[in-house]
This record gives C-alpha cells, sequence and structure tokens, in this order.
C-alpha cells in the first residue's frame, strides 16, 4: 500500500527516470499539475456543493488567487531561508512595511486617515522600497547574530511593526500640513491594486481584447464580477512567473552560489575572500522588497487594510508552504505555495460546507462524546464534531501534513533536489569529447583550451 | 578575462601581490625575504593567554612548518593571521602591508588564504561548485549582473571559462572524476584535498595549511606533499601546522616552534632537531 502510494508520489515528483525531460519542464509539468489537481478537487467540491458554472469557476479563480499570493511569499521567504539560509520569521511585518506605506502614499487626501493621493504604482514601488528599507535597519545590527538570534529579532520585529501601526500615536499624525496616519486599528482605506484592471481595460488594445473577453464569458454564464478578478488573479500570475524568472537567475549564478556557501559555512566563504555580509545585505532587503510586494497584491487588492491581517502566524503559513514544497527550491516554492493555499487554506471550509448541505449532523459539546458514538458505528457525531470545529482542525491538518512530510519526504517536494548555482552547465565538461554529452561545441571547447593555456604559466 | 583584470584595477587597490611590494611607498616596512612578518602577536580568551607574543616570520617561496604541543597556540595564531579572530596586540605584516585586523575577506584579496584544520568543504554544494565559488572578482557576483538580460551574458561567458579553470585545477589534484559529487560525500582526505585546490582557486601568493595532514592516508598524504612541492616550484609560499614529524622534517625548509603562545625557536629542520629547548617542550627528548 505505501509502496504504491510512494511510487505515485515518485511519478508526481520526478523522481522517477525523466531523463528524456530538461529539469525546467519537469517542475513546469509539476508545477501545473499540482495546479490542476487542486482545480479537479475544488470542481468536485463545487458539483457537491451544487455550485453553478459561475460559482465552480469563481471557486477556481479564488483558489489560483491565495495559490499565487502564497507562491508570491514562499518565494522570497525562499531567497532568505532556502538560499542563504537567514531565519527569518517577520516575514509578515515586511509585508506590513509594505502595504502601510502603498497605503498612506495612494489613501485619498481628504481620506480618513488622510494620505498623499499619489498614483498607484508610486504606491507599489514606495512600498516596496520602505520594506527593504526596514529590511536594511534589521540587518545592519542583526546579521552579526546567529542564525536563531536573528529569527528572535526579526520576529520581534515583525510584531514592532504591527503594534506600531496599532498605536494611537501613529493612528493620525501630521506630517508636512497633512494630518496622515495608519487609522490604528479600525484599518486604512486607499486605491486598490485590483483598480489596475478597470485601468488595463481602458487601454485601447487591451480594453477591445477585454471587451471581447466578457462577451465571451457572458454567453457561457461567467459574470462579469468574476471575469474581473480573475483578470487580476491572472496579473498576479504573471507576477509569480516573472519572480521565478528573476530568482532562478539569482539561483543560478556566482551570486546565488556565495548566497549558497552562506548558508552552508559562512566562515569558509569568507576565509575564501567572499563579502559575506554586502551579500546577506543586499538579498535580505531583495526578499523585504519582495514580501513588501506580495503583501502590497494580497492585501492591497481589496483597497482597505487592518492591522489584523499580520498576525505573526501568516509567517508560519508561509514557512509551512515553503517546507512542503522543499526550501532551497524555486520551482518547490511555487508548489508549496498551490498545496498549502488550495489543500491547507481553502479546502477545510469546502468540505465543512459539503457536510452542513448533506448530512443533518449536530455539533456533539465535547471529543468524547464523538468517540463514544464512534465506538458504537454511529460516524455522524465524529463528522458533526469535524464540521463544527474546522477552524481548529485546519490547524491540526497542517500539524498533520508536516508529519507526512516528514516521514515521507523530508526535504519537502522538491527539496531533495539540489539546484548547482552557476550560470553555466557544470554537468559534464564540454572540452571532452570522450562523453559525447551534447553540450560540448568544439567553438566553446576551443576557446576555453586558450584560456587554460594562458593561465598555466 | 582582461576585462575583468581592468575592472579590477579601477576597483581594488591591491592588485597582485608582486607589485604590491613595489607600490606600497612603504620601503622600510617591504621585505624581500619574507612574506608573512608576524611582530609581538598577542591574543587572549578570557584567562587564558593563547597566543603570548609570538614572532616569526615567513621567506617568500618557502615551505614552513608551525610546531608545537597541543594549546601552544599555532591554530590562534593561524585565526589572527588570517583575520578570524583579532588580535589583542601585535602586528601582522603581509608583503609590506599590514593586515593585522582585517577581515578574513580582505586579507584574502590581498593573496593570503587559508585552509582549516577541520575541513570546511561546502557540503551541499558538488566539489565543481566549491570550486567555482572560490575566483576573485566573479562578475556574476554583482546581484544586477545575475539577473539584467544583456548583462549576464558576460557572467556566462566568465562561468564558463571559471567552469574551465576549476576543472584544471581538479585534474591537478586527481579530483576531476569527483566533479559531480556532493563535496559532502567526499572522504577526510579527499575534502581535504578539495580544500587546498578550492584556496588556490583564489590566486594567492602564500597559503596557510592547518593540519593538512590529519586524517589523510598515507599515499593520499604522499600526493598532497608532491602537490605542494609542484606548487612550491611555481612560486607559492606554504605555512603549515603539523602534528607528523616526518613531513615536518622532511619537507619543510623552514620549522618555527611554538610553545605556550610564545615561539621557542625557529631555524631549519637540522637546527631545530638540535635544539635542546625544542627537544624538551615538545619532541619528548627523542627524535
Amino acid at each position: 500500500m505505501t509502496d504504491r502510494l510512494r511510487e505515485r508520489a515518485d511519478a508526481l515528483t520526478g523522481r522517477v527516470d525523466l531523463d528524456e525531460f530538461e529539469r525546467w519542464q519537469v517542475d513546469l509539468l509539476l508545477v501545473f499539475g499540482v495546479l490542476l489537481a487542486s482545480y479537479v478537487l475544488f470542481t468536485i467540491f463545487g458539483l457537491l456543493l451544487g455550485l453553478s458554472f459561475n460559482g465552480i469557476v469563481s471557486t477556481l479563480r479564488r483558489v489560483t488567487y491565495f495559490a499565487a499570493v502564497y507562491a508570491l511569499l514562499t518565494l522570497a521567504l525562499n531567497l532568505h531561508w532556502g538560499y542563504t539560509g537567514l531565519f527569518n520569521i517577520g516575514v509578515a511585518g515586511f509585508m506590513a512595511v509594505g502595504v502601510y506605506t502603498m497605503a498612506i502614499l495612494t489613501a485619498p487626501v481628504d481620506g480618513s486617515p488622510a494620505g498623499f493621493g499619489l498614483p498607484l504604482p508610486i504606491g507599489i514601488i514606495g512600498g516596496m522600497l520602505a520594506a527593504a528599507l526596514v529590511g536594511l535597519v534589521a540587518a545592519l545590527p542583526a546579521l552579526r547574530l546567529r542564525a536563531d538570534y536573528f529569527a528572535i529579532v526579526t520576529l520581534g520585529l515583525s510584531e514592532i511593526i504591527r503594534l506600531s501601526i496599532i498605536s494611537g500615536t501613529l493612528r493620525q499624525f501630521e506630517f508636512a500640513g497633512r494630518e496622515i496616519g495608519t487609522g490604528g486599528g479600525s484599518g486604512i482605506s486607499f486605491t486598490a491594486t485590483n483598480s489596475i484592471i478597470p485601468w488595463l481595460l481602458d487601454l485601447p488594445v487591451l480594453g477591445a481584447l477585454g471587451d471581447r473577453l466578457f462577451a465571451a464569458a457572458g454567453t457561457i454564464g461567467i459574470e462579469a464580477s468574476v471575469v474581473q478578478s480573475g483578470l487580476y488573479t491572472f496579473v498576479l500570475l504573471l507576477c509569480v512567473v516573472a519572480l521565478y524568472l528573476v530568482l532562478a537567475r539569482i539561483a543560478y549564478s556566482p551570486f546565488g552560489r556565495v548566497l549558497k556557501a552562506i548558508r552552508e559555512d559562512e566562515l569558509a566563504a569568507r576565509s575564501l575572500g567572499k563579502r559575506t555580509n554586502v551579500a546577506k545585505i543586499k538579498v535580505f532587503m531583495l526578499g523585504c522588497a519582495l514580501m513588501g510586494l506580495a503583501g502590497i497584491l494580497w492585501q492591497g487588492g481589496r483597497g482597505f487594510v487592518t492591522p489584523e491581517s499580520f498576525m505573526p502566524i501568516l509567517t508560519f503559513y508561509v514557512f509551512v508552504a515553503l517546507i512542503i514544497g522543499g526550501a532551497g527550491s524555486n520551482a518547490g516554492s511555487i508548489v508549496g505555495g498551490i498545496v498549502f493555499a488550495a489543500i491547507l487554506w481553502e479546502g477545510p471550509p469546502f468540505v465543512q460546507r459539503i457536510i452542513r448541505l448533506h448530512l443533518d449532523v449536530r455539533t456533539p459539546p465535547t471529543i468524547y462524546d464523538a468517540f463514544v458514538a464512534l465506538g458504537s458505528a454511529d460516524p455522524l457525531p465524529m463528522i458533526g464534531y469535524v464540521e463544527g470545529n474546522m477552524e481548529q482542525i485546519r490547524f491540526m491538518l497542517v500539524g498533520v501534513a508536516l508529519i507526512v512530510l516528514m516521514l515521507w519526504r523530508p526535504d519537502g517536494v522538491l527539496g531533495h533536489r539540489k539546484e548547482i548555482a552557476a550560470a553555466t552547465d557544470l554537468s559534464n565538461r564540454p572540452t571532452a569529447a570522450t562523453d559525447g554529452g551534447g553540450t560540448g561545441e568544439s567553438n566553446g571547447g576551443e576557446i576555453e583550451e586558450q584560456d587554460g593555456g594562458e593561465r598555466d604559466e | 578575462m582582461s576585462d575583468t583584470d581592468s575592472e579590477a584595477e579601477g576597483s581594488d587597490p591591491i592588485e597582485s601581490n608582486d607589485d604590491a611590494t613595489v607600490a606600497n611607498g612603504r620601503p622600510e616596512a617591504v621585505d624581500a625575504d619574507n612574506t608573512l612578518v608576524v611582530e609581538n602577536l598577542r591574543k587572549r580568551f578570557g584567562g587564558i593567554v593563547a597566543v603570548d607574543g609570538a614572532s616569526f616570520e615567513v621567506e617568500r617561496g618557502s615551505i614552513t612548518g608551525l610546531i608545537g604541543p597541543n594549546g601552544a597556540g599555532k591554530s590562534t595564531t593561524f585565526n589572527c593571521i588570517t583575520g578570524v579572530h583579532r588580535p589583542d596586540g601585535g602586528r601582522i605584516t603581509f608583503d609590506g602591508e599590514d593586515i593585522t585586523g582585517l577581515s578574513p575577506e580582505a586579507i584574502v584579496d590581498r593573496g593570503l588564504v587559508r585552509t582549516f584544520q577541520i575541513a570546511r568543504e561546502l557540503p551541499e554544494m558538488t566539489v565543481l561548485e566549491n570550486m567555482m565559488l572560490a575566483p576573485k572578482r566573479q562578475l556574476g557576483e554583482s546581484l544586477w549582473r545575475s539577473v539584467m538580460p544583456v548583462a549576464r551574458r558576460r557572467v556566462v561567458e566568465q562561468e564558463d571559462e571559471l567552469r574551465e579553470r576549476a576543472w584544471e585545477t581538479l585534474e591537478f589534484f586527481e579530483l576531476d572524476h569527483l566533479a559531480g559529487e556532493y563535496a559532502g560525500s567526499l572522504s577526510g582526505g579527499q575534502r581535504k584535498l578539495l580544500e587546498l585546490a578550492r584556496a588556490l582557486q583564489t590566486d594567492p601568493s602564500t597559503v596557510l595549511l592547518d593540519e593538512p595532514m590529519a586524517g589523510v592516508n598515507p599515499s593520499l598524504e604522499r600526493r598532497l606533499l608532491e602537490h605542494i612541492h609542484e606548487l612550491q616550484e611555481d612560486g607559492y609560499t606554504f605555512l603549515l601546522v603539523e602534528h607528523d614529524m616526518d613531513v615536518i622534517m622532511n619537507h619543510c625548509e623552514r620549522v618555527i616552534v611554538m610553545h605556550q603562545g610564545q615561539v621557542l625557536a625557529q631555524g631549519s629542520a637540522d637546527e631545530i632537531q638540535a635544539d635542546e629547548q625544542v627537544l624538551e617542550a615538545y619532541l619528548g627528548g627523542t627524535v
């Protein structure tokens, strides 16, 4: 039984012989496979709930949206933790800095609290810069600390940020003759990031395409609002692809090699002349900016944000996603983001709704009662208990998922596979004609031989 | 490579060591015969004085041995020279330049590189990755160059060159059959070889080896020593801490003996073997 399961998992994760495929093709297949599998799952959920076609499409849109958001966050965290070994458990804080900076920059000048009323792109760039700067402020003293102390600093910083946003002092204050502020616990309204969709649809060519899309969707029964939010989700997916490409370039480069060396043994890297502090600060700032961006794209979509959205638990969700996918692998990060968002985050409420719809269950007062009934072959109270406590069960599910992973694949779905940090192919030596690897071009070989001759001295 | 060199001249004042001695402009400090000069070095950890006023020189182009009983302060001296520890007092001069208290990376830049007593290979990186990490002034170590489309082309070109160079060094050390293996799966002796090979990728003039033969089997030890002699002929200087007296006496032209944080004696292997104090402190009276 477990053997068969393992075989199937291997087929899923590419441990079987897939030599004829390039590695990125396997990754792509895996990412799309996981996405497709979660679509199938949620389509079944939708059918069980008796949703209309529009409802199912809307559900899939929502799953994709959260998958994209978590993929963005996981990719950014992978740069810190997976690649460089920087144990940053303040993800929520850096997101908050990004979102709140963007909010204050773009909030209307006559709002309450008021903002600067600047255009959205300035808000987004400003938010990312602010997150990077806070990252710098945190990194300068903290990078001297050992990994575990660094983690404490980042966690503390993230809570300081959240509590500062709530604080009465920053709720509303005068700045350059204007009453700006964070709005404290009651939140702040600003230009929603999804307002780029109407803006894009006003452009000449895109507008025409958009009209056709809306018309086509209308004929198959999809509402305009679903198409609209679907387009924003599509923008998020484009961001995931763009971020993946940037991070892949970093991973397959000498810079990525230095990052890996820092993770493995920083003193060894320094003893080879690598300026590890500079690299750490750079990568920490970049990761923080990306966390800010992910926060902006996620929380900014509604045009309203409160500090509640940046509880420390959020950081741990991102870590769970990264652990599922496999730290150190960018493709794994995306897979982890999808699995976390679909199965652990969006899945349980759907199961709850399905139980409610189909079974006439009552939640028993304690799990003891549920077990007693289960003992007398009556599963309904147990199902009822699960249904009634789905919020908590969700956390249990996260724990179970992590334990299964530990037993089954301790490095995460793709973490067992180590990416080689180089901007060129290291798998064989291009000058060697004996292997016939196919990568060796006679041209390149000659150049390299000349170089070798010069260096021999 | 010509691009990198011209760039490096602009960005890095310390180009290469042989020029530095001439160009340094501090003739009183320049020592034509000695590459490394340690004067009155002191380092204490809490109540323990690990190095207590050690002074010695390392002759250019020599293989110099640093010996002494456990706790004599050899490794601490190494750590102070290479910037791992900040000395409490004294002066370390490398090629006429004061390097006391500089960071490890700044010292490597000047051409002084080290290996560790317990090999510090990067276990989850392949042997070839380990080798390619080391070379100095890699264009691709800049973040934007690695990411920006056009700039990256030159990074890739340089990577091809670095890869070939890494292969050549691996061949020299007969490690080329392990190029694709993770460094963590190598044997202890192979790790020592890899560490030396990797250190040489930084284009050093002087290499400090901390117990290079510890845990290395006799045949590999012979190879390692051959390599060191070949490299010496190429102009490298070596300073090595070693407990194996055969290695020290047969392969080092000069020997420095440390005892209780101080230099007890320095001289040729024969002189050291005849030194009464050394015999008493370290060699136990018999050789």
